[in-house]
């Protein structure tokens, strides 16, 4: 069966809805799948649960589709750099649903992998237990945390093959791996893609069972805190 | 006289042994690096799927794949190794880090901590400070010992949500260094240079015992 597709669009056909979950992977700006997110504003679909550590920033990455209202709903850690984000959630206009970070990204790898459900000391005694089994092992009080899965995850790495074997690069590989398990339908856009046997078996990330469409596309790749030291004179 | 932030880290920065593996928050936490002690190896985790952090890169060296975990661009040292958020976490929530040196708004006398939300303001999200106080074998925390507003952060109990409830070890503020029995109580065991006991208690809620 044919993986390869030619654009984000392309890639795209036939698998939105309104009333949709998305998993996109990326932490904060870096490794988010910015083709798919543009082209999934330009279908227009709407009512979307979005799961994704972060929201983007003002008119880049899923911040895309908060201004076009797109998102009704975000599971996330943390939403910190997002004025449009602020506006909407303090006007009703949009659900969230915040998760610790470990706990949402094994919450996904869990979903994954068919677990639907593990208990995690994180967040006892806090208003994330509000409502959900506690139980004691050795001593030690657990919550219960439910796997996560989506009717889609769109993913990015830096390099892939034409059967959706995925290699990523430095800490953009971040929460790709597991929402590229947790998809219904998994897409991802690659900035190589490589002919058939030039990845190292040995050094895939993501097997290709876990990716059903894949593009090569370019990636902006913008820098959310640039941070640089100045060199020494000598 | 009390520390200003380079002290505050500074003084943190005692707390980290040969061999450790840590975990450093935003903030003062990260000036934290600055002052590692001659002698000793530490390795910084980044929990969005890094260990081994390096400095802050050259102008030239600066890559967009590669940022810590307040999303500053970084460099790699020759011992890093990169991994999912989820292996991340793993190490973290599973005890293999040594050591997180956290902010925070309010900590109690007990130990329980607050810094992610204040009810009525825009909540931002606790990112991964749940999962590190929860999962990292000791917990200092460094901060302001009062509020901009001179309201004491060390308290009977906390009044702002938790971030982790019987969770910290020790606290370091601009005024002394606190070690914290969690679930039972706090005690005082240094002052800061020129700081008065008065002053500490002046400004301090929470009961504690003075070993100074």
């Amino acid at each position: 069966m044919k993986k390869t597709y030619n654009a984000a669009a392309d890639a795209l056909d036939g698998l939105l809805f309104d009333g949709m979950t998305i998993m996109s992977g990326g932490f904060g700006l870096c490794g988010i799948p910015e083709n798919y997110i543009l082209a999934i504003r330009d279908a227009g679909v709407k009512d979307i649960t979005v799961i994704s550590n972060n929201c983007g920033v003002d008119g880049f990455g899923l911040g895309l589709l908060l201004e076009t209202r797109q998102i009704s709903k975000m599971v996330s850690s943390y939403v910190g750099e997002n004025k449009e984000f602020e506006r909407q959630y303090l006007a009703g206009e949009l659900e969230l649903e915040f998760n610790p970070q470990g706990t949402l990204a094994e919450r996904i790898r869990a979903g994954g992998a068919g677990i639907p459900g593990f208990y995690t000391k994180t967040g006892v005694g806090t208003v994330i237990a509000d409502g959900k089994e506690h139980k004691d092992f050795d001593g030690e009080t657990y919550i219960l945390e439910t796997g996560l899965v989506a009717d889609l995850s769109i993913v990015a790495a830096e390099l892939g093959d034409a059967q959706g074997n995925l290699i990523y690069r430095r800490t953009a590989r971040n929460f790709n791996p597991m929402i590229a398990s947790a998809g219904k339908t998994t897409l991802a856009e690659v900035e190589r893609l490589v002919p058939m046997g030039e990845l190292n078996p040995d050094h895939i990330h993501t097997p290709g069972i876990f990716v059903q469409r894949i593009i090569e596309a370019p990636r902006e790749k913008r820098i959310e805190q640039r941070t640089v030291r100045e060199k020494e004179t000598a | 006289m009390a520390w200003d932030r380079n002290q505050m880290a500074a003084r943190a920065a005692k707390e980290l042994k040969d061999g450790f593996y840590v975990n450093l928050g935003i903030g003062i936490p990260t000036l934290v690096a600055n002052y590692i002690p001659e002698g000793v190896d530490v390795t910084l985790q980044s929990e969005n799927g890094m260990l081994g952090m390096g400095p802050f890169p050259y102008e030239d060296e600066i890559d967009a794949d590669l940022i810590n975990a307040g999303k500053q661009t970084i460099t790699e040292l020759d011992r890093t190794s990169y991994f999912s958020s989820a292996d991340s976490f793993g190490m973290i929530r599973g005890g293999h880090i040594d050591l997180s040196i956290l902010g925070a708004m309010e900590v109690s006398g007990k130990g329980d901590l607050a810094n992610w939300m204040i009810p009525g303001k825009m909540v931002k999200g606790m990112g991964g400070a749940m999962d590190l106080v929860a999962g990292v074998k000791r917990v200092v925390v460094v901060m302001d010992h009062a509020s901009k507003k001179g309201a004491p952060k060390l308290l009977h109990e906390c009044s702002l949500p938790l971030t982790g409830q019987q969770v910290v070890d020790l606290v370091i503020t601009n005024l002394g260094v606190f070690e914290v029995t969690r679930g039972k109580g706090m005690a005082l065991i240094e002052l800061a240079d020129g700081v008065s006991l008065d002053e500490v208690k002046a400004q301090t809620e929470a009961e504690f015992e003075v070993r100074v």
